[in-house]
């Protein structure tokens, strides 16, 4: 009680007294895998295991590529979201669940898909290769399916934040004259600053742990398209050690850009 | 008639006691013989046996199915690393069956599988797209760089085939994706962004007309052995052992042929 009180700073409406007890088996279910798994981290060896060539060479993949797809989410995902949050037309709603495919879509089934769209024999195969694109087995591979599996954090954490914004400074930045640009550069995204960046981070997050599209769509090859999950999938059959090793390393990862982009977002 | 009254009476009495008792016991038995059925119904085998054998084995299972009226044949299909690491966990089978002798030889050495038998063999083609786009002929066709191949990563025991085969016909094999398994480098074959991959020759004949095999002599210095043997406590250790003398039998043998297996080199 005296936390909440402190934590708040204001009249404490406290969080209900039974809600405790599921709240701590909640964490409970997720940290326990985790402690799981760092027990059975060979830990005399677990340096070499993790600064192994194939497991730099992955770890660096992974981050490029989720770094990457985190960028052409944003490119993307900020002006749907606008459209999405901001705009009347027939099939928005329709629009808006098509959107979300991705998030209930298996991911091997997210590869077939982009397989039957950019695959050589898909829809815009033939017309890549004319351009001199080839997508299988390439590093774009990897960074079109993580952004497949991705973009939809960004577009709904930031359609989320836009809503509960509201349009009221919107209109009155432009009845002072601003054009959409700048209420979008001076207002709108200042506005919704939080939003956008757990969207990013959420998207980064997605793109980071990406396994099952990426495998199906861009294949595996060291320092290609193998990123640290598909190289921790293969390890698993051959050297468990090894992969128990690179998953403590992607969680560690994901937990240091989370915290870091959480910080990041404070003085905000 | 009369002075039968009482005793037939009390017999009535005995008679109606029995009655109750043949009831109860008819009911008793009634569920006792309708239990014992349904266990005699559900006797199950269960099989493990490498991803590689899964259509083979179905058809063997039904074979020893139709041989064995009450019993069910339960296949685990998996990686022959996986099933491994499940039989070590203790995982409950009566049979296993493995695509390398490798994991088989591992099993023996913890006691937990019985005595291995070799029943067949299986060799690796090429797989190429219909109507083989890039025109594969031979083995050295593969290093070609304007070949598009994919094989699975060398830590996998398609893998491993695969640089041995490189390796005995001196060839630099450059992959463009070094895949998990032979199920995903079928994948990228029968999907067309692959000119060729390097596959089984069963898993040729289980993709039908997806894809295209073709051959190559080179393929001899890859052989994979496939042994089988009945776990060491298993469930059904007879039937464990009759359904491992049905793979090694001449119809065993036949059915494998089927799917493209080698009968094994020497037994």
């Amino acid at each position: 009680m005296r936390a909440t009180t402190r934590s708040t700073g204001e009249a404490a409406v406290g969080v209900p007294r039974w809600a405790f007890a599921p709240a701590a088996v909640g964490g409970l279910f997720v940290l326990l895998p985790l402690v799981a798994m760092a027990t059975r981290v060979d830990w005399a060896g677990f340096g070499s295991l993790v600064t192994s060539e194939s497991a730099r060479a992955a770890l660096l993949l992974s981050l490029q590529t989720s770094a990457a797809s985190t960028a052409a989410c944003l490119a993307l995902g900020v002006p749907m979201a606008l459209a999405l949050a901001r705009c009347r037309f027939p099939g928005v709603e329709l629009l808006r669940s098509l959107v979300m495919v991705p998030l209930v879509l298996p991911p091997v089934v997210g590869g077939v898909a982009l397989l039957y769209t950019f695959g050589r024999r898909g829809l815009l195969g033939e017309t890549l290769e004319v351009a001199g694109l080839q997508v299988a087995f390439s590093t774009a591979a990897v960074v079109l399916a993580q952004t497949f599996v991705a973009l939809p954090f960004l577009v709904t954490s930031l359609e989320g934040a836009l809503r509960t914004a509201g349009a009221r400074y919107e209109a009155v930045a432009a009845s002072l004259g601003a054009r959409p640009t700048t209420v979008l550069r001076r207002v709108t995204l200042p506005l919704v600053w939080p939003g956008l960046l757990s969207g990013a981070v959420l998207s980064f997050a997605r793109a980071l742990g990406e396994f099952g599209a990426t495998i199906t769509f861009a294949g595996s090859l060291q320092g290609v398209t193998r990123t640290l999950p598909l190289e921790i999938y293969l390890q698993r059959e051959t050297d468990p050690d090894a992969a128990v090793a690179l998953s403590l390393l992607l969680v560690v990862v994901a937990v240091v850009v989370i915290a870091a982009t959480r910080r990041g977002r404070g003085p905000l | 008639m009369t002075g039968h009254g009482p005793r037939s009476r009390a017999r009535t009495h005995v008679a109606a006691g029995a009655v109750a008792a043949t009831l109860a016991a008819a009911a008793l038995t009634g569920c006792g013989v309708g239990a014992a059925g349904s266990v005699q119904g559900a006797t199950t085998l269960t099989v493990f046996a490498a991803a590689s054998l899964t259509v083979s084995f179905e058809d063997l299972a039904e074979q020893f199915e139709a041989a064995h009226p009450g019993v069910d044949v339960q296949l685990g299909l998996a990686g022959s690393s996986a099933l491994m690491a499940q039989l070590q966990q203790g995982a409950p089978a009566d049979v296993f069956a493995s695509a390398d002798t490798a994991t088989m030889d591992a099993l023996v050495a913890d006691d937990l599988v019985g005595e291995p038998r070799d029943f067949a063999t299986n060799t690796l083609q090429v797989a190429v797209p219909p109507g083989n786009p890039a025109g594969v002929e031979t083995l050295q066709d593969l290093a070609d760089t304007d070949v598009s191949l994919v094989t699975c990563a060398p830590t996998v025991p398609c893998g491993a085939a695969a640089a041995r085969v490189a390796d005995a016909a001196g060839l630099d094999l450059r992959p463009v994706s070094e895949e998990q398994s032979v199920t995903d480098v079928l994948g990228k074959v029968t999907a067309g962004e692959a000119d060729a991959g390097l596959v089984y020759v069963t898993d040729v004949a289980a993709a039908g007309d997806r894809v295209e095999g073709v051959a190559f002599p080179e393929s001899a210095a890859a052989v994979n052995t496939y042994p089988i043997a009945p776990v060491a406590d298993a469930d059904q250790p007879g039937l464990a052992r009759e359904f491992v003398d049905l793979v090694l039998s001449d119809d065993g043998r036949r059915t494998l042929a089927g799917y493209g297996f080698a009968p094994p080199s020497a037994s």
